[in-house]
């Protein structure tokens, strides 16, 4: 499970192009999408990470977005306001984040899938319907291109600042669900992912995207639509007067109705019992919070993807995310070359934390590189899991300028530890 | 619709879950409830196929009382919570309780743009003059002068006219009426959910435990009387003096005229873009 190499669920649907029966089948599931398939005609393109999220996110089935300009995230929202009407979806501009959260949330509960793209001013103004969607178990997607902050910051320019904010932002306790990709490839297939998760965990799953990755170009396959593989939520089998808006199935995963479909359930941002009322009593509302984070933390195992790449020797381990992981690749490429042995863990989804994951390379390496885009976020949970190490041997390469975190400084610090 | 009789709030209430309520002796909230419930009734709506949104407030707790698809949401953003259920199923009737608070300061935006936009929402905005669940700190409808826990010296701050606010905005059915006047109440609700576009019913109602203690005003059998004396129908707003006209509220159906609706406007797009598609394949 946690040595996969960039292995994951929707990695399945993209086997070599060689052995796909690609007409037929694009053809049989796509006949309502025609438009990707003329227009792209799932060969090998070049597009941009931002385009890859729009189209990840039609693939997912995605009938819903609701959103509001922003650099350097706004790509999706052009694309999808040209894409969702030929697919019978609703695409609508905001007066702000705020209503752009809010009207997902409330599509999503009126049985669409939905999906918003900001950046980080409106990452922030989204915090709140971000909270709401959790506590009501309400499926959404929001994508976040991080951008150089704090405030307007430099709209342009890399950064990983958001990584405590995707986790923390909102106030009160609740878990989250965060993806973050390194390519154009895989920004299309974690949003296929975070849209996945979305309807499965009935929760807000948030895309971390690098500005970096959202505005690069990289050549990249789509998969036929036949070897995408989509989750819908589930739906109530049980009639309207049985029905629990949060009913503790297998796993915390309950079913979700709609409005429209005859359950006239409530949905409230107040602490709520298992229908959906409002609750002050103690045992009602320790039983809401637990199943929120049981929800997550009993499905770790599905949850959780980490890269793990050239570890088996590694005497150096680098723990990065997003554009920083390439920069890392290239520097183990360099250092590999010299023989120093060194290799990169990378966590596709960064929360929840893959910590056993880390535990494992805490132990197999005598040291640890956090390179990050921010003044040291992912350094501290290295560090929380840190039982024999001493600071020493978790080291951070740290850079918040607006310019990456190059190979070469990568392989300087290799150098100093060796 | 004058017949239904009383009884027929009680089969849309939900007593097995949430009673009592949380509102105090006196206030409004209850009888605009009413009114609502008979409305619905009256037009003979599946209630399956309504949503009633709300914000945070007073007035707000009023979904979780009503057996309908109902949504108690953020402090001001219940208009874009609604705004995305009506995107998806323009065929859902689509309720929204605010008050002046939710509906004017902290959700401001959102009411000028769904108005502008003309969504087939109809919002009942009770207007209380103050922030009553928080305890009684001015909002923008608190009168000049008005006395607010947050303006212990009176309000400084000229109070907004939400009527006009909504029409200058583009709304394309406006109307007020007061908490005194059910049945015109009811008649201004029925009337709103069979406009085709973004209505806004302004229900000036009493807060007598808050606002009517801090402001003098008596209990709520005197503000009651307040708004049956102080009121004059709009039809008769020409008829009359202007010192007769001065300080008082104007009820009535202030705005209501035909206008392209969004939903609809968004499927004739949708449909214009599917032909176009489809006519190129």
């Amino acid at each position: 499970m946690l040595k996969k190499t960039t292995s994951n669920s929707t990695k399945a649907k993209t086997p070599k192009a060689e052995t796909l029966k690609k007409k037929s089948s694009a053809k049989k599931a796509a006949s309502k999408i025609v438009e990707l398939e003329s227009n792209l005609e799932r060969k090998t393109i070049i597009m941009q990470g931002n385009e890859a999220v729009a189209y990840g996110a039609l693939d997912a089935g995605v009938n819903f977005f609701a959103g509001y300009p922003i650099t350097p995230s706004t790509e999706v929202a052009e694309i999808l306001s040209a894409e969702l009407p030929k697919r019978g979806g609703v695409f609508i501009q905001m007066e702000d984040e705020i209503a752009s959260i809010c009207a997902i949330v409330g599509a999503s509960l009126a049985g669409a899938k939905s999906l918003t793209a900001t950046s980080g001013p409106g990452f922030s103004l989204m915090q709140e319907g971000i909270g709401f969607a959790k506590i009501t178990e309400t499926p959404c997607v929001v994508v976040n291109v991080q951008r150089m902050g704090p405030s307007t910051g430099m709209p342009t320019s890399p950064a990983q600042g958001d990584i405590m904010q995707s986790r923390w932002g909102s106030h009160g306790d609740s878990p989250a669900i965060v993806l973050y990709p390194d390519s154009v490839k895989e920004s299309y297939e974690l949003t296929i992912r975070a849209v996945n998760l979305a309807e499965k965990y009935r929760t807000c799953v948030i895309l971390l995207m690098d500005e970096v990755i959202g505005h690069m170009r990289e050549s990249v396959r789509l998969p036929d639509m036949a070897n995408v593989r989509v989750i819908n939520r589930i739906k109530p089998t049980v009639p309207p007067h049985w029905y629990k808006h949060y009913d503790e199935n297998q796993k915390y995963l309950s079913p979700l109705a709609s409005f429209g479909e005859g359950y006239r359930f409530h949905v409230t941002g107040l602490t709520h019992d298992a229908h959906g009322f409002p609750t002050n009593k103690a045992g009602e509302a320790g039983e809401m919070m637990d199943r929120l984070r049981k929800k997550i933390t009993y499905n770790i195992r599905d949850l959780v993807q980490i890269e793990s790449h050239q570890m088996d020797d590694a005497k150096i381990a680098i723990f990065a995310a997003g554009i920083t992981a390439r920069s890392a690749k290239a520097a183990i490429a360099m250092a590999r070359h010299e023989g120093i042995k060194v290799g990169l863990l990378r966590p596709l989804t960064i929360w929840p934390f893959p910590d056993d994951a880390v535990r494992k390379m805490l132990r197999d390496v005598d040291t640890v590189i956090v390179p990050e885009l921010n003044q040291g976020q992912l350094i501290h949970e290295i560090r929380r899991l840190t039982k024999d190490k001493s600071e020493s041997d978790v080291l951070s390469i740290r850079k918040v300028n607006g310019d990456l975190i190059t190979p070469n400084e990568i392989l300087r610090k290799i150098k100093e530890v060796i | 619709m004058a017949n239904i009789p009383q009884k027929i709030v009680h089969q849309y209430l939900r007593h097995d879950k949430k009673f009592p309520h949380v509102w105090c002796a006196g206030c409004s909230n209850g009888i605009i409830l009413g009114a609502i419930i008979r409305a619905i009734a009256s037009m003979e709506l599946n209630r399956d196929d309504i949503v009633m949104v709300s914000g945070i407030g007073c007035s707000s707790r009023m979904p979780v009382y009503i057996d309908l698809n109902t949504m108690h949401t953020l402090h001001g953003r219940a208009i874009a919570f609604a705004t995305g259920i009506k995107m998806h199923k323009p065929n859902m009737k689509v309720i929204v309780v605010t008050g002046d608070g939710d509906c004017t300061a902290i959700g401001g935006n959102h009411l000028i743009h769904a108005a502008r936009r003309n969504l087939d929402l109809s919002v009942i905005l009770v207007n209380n003059n103050i922030y009553g669940m928080t305890g009684g700190q001015c909002s923008p409808t608190t009168p000049h002068g008005a006395i607010a826990t947050t303006a212990p010296y009176g309000s400084i701050e000229p109070d907004f006219d939400i009527c006009k606010l909504a029409i200058g905005a583009g709304a394309s059915f406006v109307a007020r009426t007061t908490a005194f006047h059910v049945t015109e109440m009811q008649n201004y609700i029925q009337a709103s959910m069979e406009h085709p576009g973004f209505s806004l019913i302004e229900v000036i109602s009493a807060c007598p435990v808050i606002y009517g203690r801090l402001n003098k005003k008596g209990g709520a059998p005197q503000m009651m009387k307040e708004f049956r004396d102080n009121s004059i129908p709009q039809t008769a707003v020409d008829k009359l003096p202007p010192e007769q006209v001065e300080g008082k509220i104007i009820r009535g159906i202030l705005r209501r005229e035909i206008q392209p609706e969004y939903s609809a406007a968004y499927a004739d797009l949708i449909k214009g873009v599917q032909e176009s598609a489809g006519g190129e394949q």
